[in-house]
């Protein structure tokens, strides 16, 4: 019995390093690569034969086809202003419908669920053409409104959150005379830390990893680019010859601080979607 | 059901409001009456000034902007504009004259516009006919009517809802409902590259979209059918394969006796934090005719020709669904795994004693008290790959083409297909056709779901 429970386990470890292998593999290789001094695309060797730390001296110091500082300070602003209209209106929203009672609650919620079935891509088109009518295109004002416009659909994972705080606390405060605005600022919102940080954190990330919005709005307007776009055209198949390693150097620099983030983040990740989840 | 009833609750409310505001009318006083053609009356003359002249304001600006531009725009609604832009030969001074011409995708989304303050507008109205008649029926008990301050007050407290609702609601009407509707009723429209705003007009065409596609247009119905059954095979594929594959993982990190469970997760989560459009386009290029799996395995010796991985229509979607599972099980396997540990010890115990063996019990009690856990995660996974825009893009861009689809590739889903008709072909019409079709097909799915599930049953039992 003791026998066939150690081969049982012996043959979990081995799986579980052959898939971490895998897992592991494309990301190492990355980071290899953004060390590389060989220049091109790919080379037939996994392990560079030089290394260096050119790529990424370069590419905040040869500006001439790709800014990628520029990009970088773009894409700062952008997450910083988006971060903030977020997390005002995604605290706002989910404390309205965890703790307050009204009438329009649940149709308030209902008509979000099916709002929120349209593919994201579709409103997208329009909102392109309304940013147009009025001028905003291809600025990071729009970029902005982009963000953060829809950001009272994504109310789930906070109402999650509030709804674990007993409600009796609120009640108490509320016998004791405070106002429904005070038990929001003095009682509740102290005691959000966690999902004030999660919420903050998760909404500085999207301006860092989307693509496709930004590639939509600004078109050809390359001196508003955000780093995911701007990286993007680092590698179409005019430049990546010359500048997959920089590529990587670029890629390496977002996905180390969003890697941090995400590690020390996961518990309210979890948290968050299957409490979200299951209560509607 | 849930949304049933909120429609149901919707219409009685209005039918009450609607048969109130006539019975309230007849019994009202003068002031009351007033107050029906002049908003905020109701208030103003009974020394409410602040809120009587806020409500007075309102209707003077909608009268002013109904007149100035609003009017026109709802009546070129019908249309969306008659005068195409070149130009025009003047009869009186005999010469041609450059006409500007209507722009069609203004007057819609204008019009669009004019209809939604009309609705804001009749919101006030309403509003401020209510406040007229409870003032009066205040008055008749011989109550104080709230002041300004009270009103101030109970912004914060008794209406608090109102005033931390207004800014979200109006920002997600801005930019996700008045969007919706307009591209909503671009569907009915002929809205593609010949018909360009400000250059060509556009107008209303019907259903005729929808017929075309379910069989007026043989090459876009026969795409669309294509592009349909795989988006269904591939998010069938990639939410299951996905869920049942990471939910093994979580299980065997959690197995007693294996060490060093944090890091083995870690490993796993790292992977979930690399931004997609880095590691899909790696993948992508590894995976290329001439990329570095097929390079290292003709080095090797181990085949002849490259493996099209990404360029044989077969292959392609084998390759999709495997590479999305190198993306999607870290995500299950986290979920999962904390899940998993909510589940009492004691009832594998029971079950062990009875002779259960660990396949036993993984039927009988991990996975019917996972699925009851997770189906509203299982949903939101299955309409999030409906519309899984990234790993369709990034990896293939939805090639390999084919002559037989009409400005799609043999792996596109219709919501990248929807991304090509509208970027590379401006038919936009088509493409919000697609988008409604793809919206009925996802929120079918979520009702018979959501109504078969005990998770969603009980939801109100808890709250």
């Amino acid at each position: 019995m003791k026998n066939k429970e150690r081969m049982s386990n012996l043959l979990i470890y081995t799986i579980l390093s052959v898939l971490s292998v895998i897992w592991i593999f494309p990301i190492a290789w990355l980071v290899m690569q953004s060390f590389r001094k060989e220049g091109g695309a790919f080379t037939s060797y996994i392990i560079p034969k030089q290394w260096t730390l050119d790529n990424y001296i370069k590419l905040f110091t040869d500006t001439r086809l790709f800014n990628f500082p520029r990009w970088f300070m773009n894409t700062l602003f952008v997450a910083v202003c988006t971060c903030i209209i977020t997390t005002i209106i995604v605290l706002l929203t989910s404390y309205a419908f965890s703790r307050l009672r009204f009438k329009m609650r649940k149709p308030l919620m209902n008509i979000i669920l099916v709002l929120g079935m349209f593919p994201g891509f579709m409103a997208m088109i329009a909102i392109y053409h309304i940013l147009k009518a009025f001028g905003l295109v291809q600025s990071l004002t729009s970029l902005i409104l982009v963000y953060s416009g829809g950001a009272a659909m994504g109310y789930y994972i906070a109402k999650g959150f509030f709804d674990t705080i007993p409600k009796a606390i609120d009640e108490a405060a509320l016998i004791d005379g405070a106002t429904k605005n005070q038990v929001f600022w003095k009682i509740t919102l102290p005691m959000s830390k966690p999902i004030i940080v999660y919420t903050v954190l998760t909404s500085f990330i999207a301006p860092w990893l989307d693509f496709i919005f930004v590639s939509v709005i600004m078109k050809d307007n390359y001196s508003s680019y955000t780093v995911a776009l701007g990286l993007f055209q680092m590698i179409s198949r005019e430049n990546i010859t010359q500048y997959f390693t920089q590529f990587c150097a670029g890629a390496v620099i977002i996905a180390i601080p969003i890697t941090i983030l995400f590690i020390t983040m996961q518990k309210y990740y979890v948290g968050g979607v299957t409490a979200g989840g299951a209560k509607g | 059901m849930e949304v049933k009833s909120t429609f149901n609750k919707i219409f009685s409310l209005f039918v009450y409001e609607i048969k109130n505001f006539f019975i309230n009318f007849i019994k009202g006083d003068l002031i009351t009456k007033t107050s029906y053609f002049v908003m905020g009356f109701g208030s103003l003359a009974r020394k409410q000034y602040v809120k009587g002249l806020f409500f007075l304001l309102i209707q003077v600006l909608y009268i002013i902007f109904m007149v100035s531009s609003g009017g026109y725009y709802l009546s070129m609604l019908k249309t969306l504009g008659i005068n195409t832009q070149g130009e025009v030969w003047d009869e009186k001074a005999q010469i041609f004259r450059v006409q500007q011409g209507d722009n069609s995708m203004l007057l819609l989304l204008f019009g669009v516009s004019a209809i939604l303050v009309t609705i804001v507008l009749i919101g006030f109205y309403f509003w401020q006919v209510k406040i007229a008649i409870r003032n009066e029926r205040l008055i008749k008990e011989g109550k104080k009517l709230p002041t300004f301050k009270q009103d101030y007050r109970d912004m914060f407290d008794k209406n608090f809802h109102i005033t931390i609702l207004l800014v979200p609601v109006v920002l997600t009407v801005l930019f996700t409902v008045v969007p919706l509707i307009f591209m909503i009723l671009i569907a009915f429209t002929n809205f593609d590259k010949n018909h360009q705003p400000p250059g060509n007009l556009f107008t209303w065409v019907g259903l005729s979209n929808f017929q075309n596609i379910f069989g007026g247009n043989a090459l876009w119905s026969s795409t669309f059918a294509r592009l349909f059954v795989w988006t269904i095979i591939w998010a069938v594929f990639a939410t299951f394969l996905n869920y049942f594959l990471g939910m093994l993982l979580a299980i065997i990190i959690n197995k007693k006796g294996i060490k060093l469970k944090k890091m083995w997760r870690t490993i796993f989560v790292t992977t979930i934090a690399v931004p997609q459009f880095v590691s899909l386009m790696l993948m992508a290029k590894l995976l290329h005719d001439q990329g570095a799996l097929n390079v290292l395995l003709k080095n090797l010796g181990l085949v002849s020709d490259f493996i099209p991985f990404l360029s044989d229509p077969f292959l392609a979607k084998v390759t999709i669904i495997i590479v999305n599972l190198w993306v999607g099980i870290p995500y299950t396997m986290l979920i999962t795994s904390g899940v998993l540990l909510n589940i009492p010890e004691d009832i594998y115990e029971a079950s062990k004693l009875d002779g259960a063996s660990p396949r036993q019990q993984f039927f009988y009690i991990t996975l019917p008290y996972m699925l009851h856990v997770t189906t509203p995660y299982l949903i939101t996974q299955f309409v999030g790959n409906i519309n899984n825009f990234n790993v369709i893009y990034l990896l293939t861009g939805g090639g390999p083409l084919s002559l037989n689809l009409y400005q799609a590739g043999e792996t596109d889903l219709l919501v990248t297909w929807l991304y090509k008709l509208t970027v590379n072909e401006q038919n936009y019409s088509l493409a919000s056709t697609i988008g409604i079709i793809i919206f009925i097909v996802v929120s079918v799915v979520s009702l018979i779901v959501y109504n078969n599930t005990s998770a969603v049953k009980q939801e109100d039992d808890f709250s």
